[in-house]
């Protein structure tokens, strides 16, 4: 069990806001973080890799971490931590950057392999893509074998096919290192595929706390289908009102009645649901 | 024509010696004023820019009058490790790195500060020390801040005059360096000398200024900026 009761004032653009968090995380566990940004997120993962002070206590199994009386130090945590921009060390090349961190030439071998990276061991980081950069990142921060992985965000840079690819690996490397590990994201999908928990932060409070489907699934009643989008645009075409909506990565358009399209306006965040007696996937 | 080449063996010299000192002098104290928050920071930064702004003249009269013997500090000097501190090149090589201080410390430390600091704490979660990631991660990420630092305090060290002269005046192979031996022809209106001295002096700072550059431009393309 990982025991964390953080509390930290955080000075964020709407004044002072209380980090306020208490969790109890069972080991192996794959931990999705969410919320709004300047919702504590990223705080909360730089206080458990000890990279920000703040009054709290963490307990690893039987080891402390922190607490009243002892904070072990940043390089005596045993974490892996991925940054959204990768962090790579540029002076030395793709397998110096992982060997920097042990001198393990095996797992490295075996860690570059698992992500397909074995013939690009002597580039160095500028030369690479950034879904590769980030495989990199991935690697390095497994080198030491941590007690916990921390992610913020990290695909959060790349596009739909390369985040997908790299879910899968996250995903195996996770399985193969059963290290605990606490993921920033706010890609339900993402969250969906790779989490068996979602923590949702606001305002420095945990607001849900659950399995990924019941915190994901936004629909109610008899309701099967609901999406969130934004509101684009609203267009009337003879006597209808035509509004045109996006989600996701899709635009979609859905017919409302005079009334509800006055009530709308252009940019809010609408919830578009429907009944789906026999819908179609192919 | 003979021409006597000591002066600028002598300010290369003074300037190597003082390059070596400040590099060592500055490393620590310009990644202690990139990774530090402390308020006195704008303190340290100002104290360590003055050199920049004040006349060669006040700087050396300065350094002159606590090198002497009348203040403590030259009197503690002679007395008690019997050094005598001006008029002497190891007079020169302290007032150089007084003066010369602020072109070391300050590309270092707008090196450091342009690293991302994401990368140095990927090195701290790595369980390095900060000294380890100093050496390993930091300098050599900041090569062209590095040689622009080294380059700059060495040419700005063989230019230097005021300072040279009033501390260490023009005692032939012990201070009189190139510059203040260009001034001496020109006062005694050998300009041929003054002339072949100075085009001299032109020639090697240009060239090391460009090689800088060259190198600066091709480390540039290697890394991907």
């Amino acid at each position: 069990m990982i025991n964390l009761d953080i509390q930290k004032t955080l000075h964020g653009s709407n004044g002072d806001m209380p980090l306020d968090i208490k969790l109890e995380i069972k080991e192996g566990d794959f931990i999705a973080l969410a919320g709004k940004s300047g919702s504590g997120k990223t705080t909360l993962l730089r206080i458990l890799a000890g990279l920000e002070s703040a009054n709290a206590t963490v307990k690893i199994g039987d080891v402390i971490w922190q607490d009243e009386f002892t904070c072990k130090s940043v390089q005596k945590r045993e974490i892996g931590f991925v940054f959204q921009d990768y962090a790579l060390f540029p002076n030395m090349s793709v397998e110096q950057n992982l060997l920097f961190v042990r001198k393990d030439k095996k797992l490295a071998k075996h860690l570059l392999a698992l992500t397909e990276l074995s013939e690009l061991k002597d580039r160095h980081p500028a030369t690479l893509s950034g879904g590769q950069q980030q495989r990199v990142s991935l690697c390095r921060a497994l080198m030491n074998r941590p007690k916990m992985l921390l992610m913020d965000e990290p695909l959060s840079a790349l596009d739909p096919h390369m985040r997908t690819k790299l879910q899968a690996e996250i995903l195996s490397l996770h399985k193969e290192f059963q290290t605990t590990t606490i993921m920033v994201s706010h890609d339900p999908s993402e969250i969906y595929r790779l989490a068996n928990r979602v923590v949702m932060l606001d305002q420095g409070q945990i607001i849900q706390d659950g399995e990924p489907r019941d915190v994901l699934l936004k629909t109610n009643g008899s309701q099967k289908f609901s999406f969130e989008g934004e509101l684009l645009d609203i267009q009337k075409v003879d006597v209808i009102y035509v509004a045109i909506i996006s989600i996701g990565q899709q635009i979609v358009e859905v017919v409302v009645g005079e009334n509800e399209a006055k009530n709308l306006h252009v940019g809010q965040i609408v919830r578009v649901g429907t009944k789906a007696f026999a819908p179609t996937i192919g | 024509m003979n021409l006597d080449f000591a002066p600028f063996v002598l300010s290369f010299k003074l300037a190597g010696i003082t390059t070596i000192i400040l590099f060592f002098i500055s490393l620590p104290l310009s990644w202690y004023l990139s990774q530090t928050s402390s308020k006195f920071k704008p303190m340290i930064e100002a104290i360590t820019a003055l050199p920049i702004v004040l006349p060669p003249s006040v700087l050396g009269f300065y350094i002159l009058w606590s090198l002497s013997y009348n203040s403590p500090i030259g009197a503690f000097f002679d007395e008690v490790l019997s050094i005598k501190l001006v008029f002497n090149f190891t007079g020169l090589v302290v007032a150089s790195c007084f003066y010369s201080l602020p072109f070391m410390v300050q590309p270092l430390q707008g090196g450091f500060e342009s690293i991302n600091k994401n990368m140095l704490e990927a090195s701290y979660i790595s369980g390095k020390s900060k000294l380890v990631t100093l050496f390993r991660v930091a300098l050599p990420n900041i090569k062209p801040a590095l040689l622009s630092a080294i380059i700059i305090t060495f040419a700005h060290t063989v230019g230097e005059f005021g300072v040279v002269l009033m501390v260490g005046g023009s005692i032939p192979d012990e201070t009189k360096v190139a510059s203040v031996a260009i001034y001496e022809m020109v006062e005694i209106m050998d300009y041929k000398s003054a002339h072949i001295y100075s085009a001299i002096m032109v020639a090697i700072s240009f060239v090391v200024l460009l090689s800088v550059y060259i190198f600066n431009k091709k480390y540039m393309k290697r890394v991907g900026i």
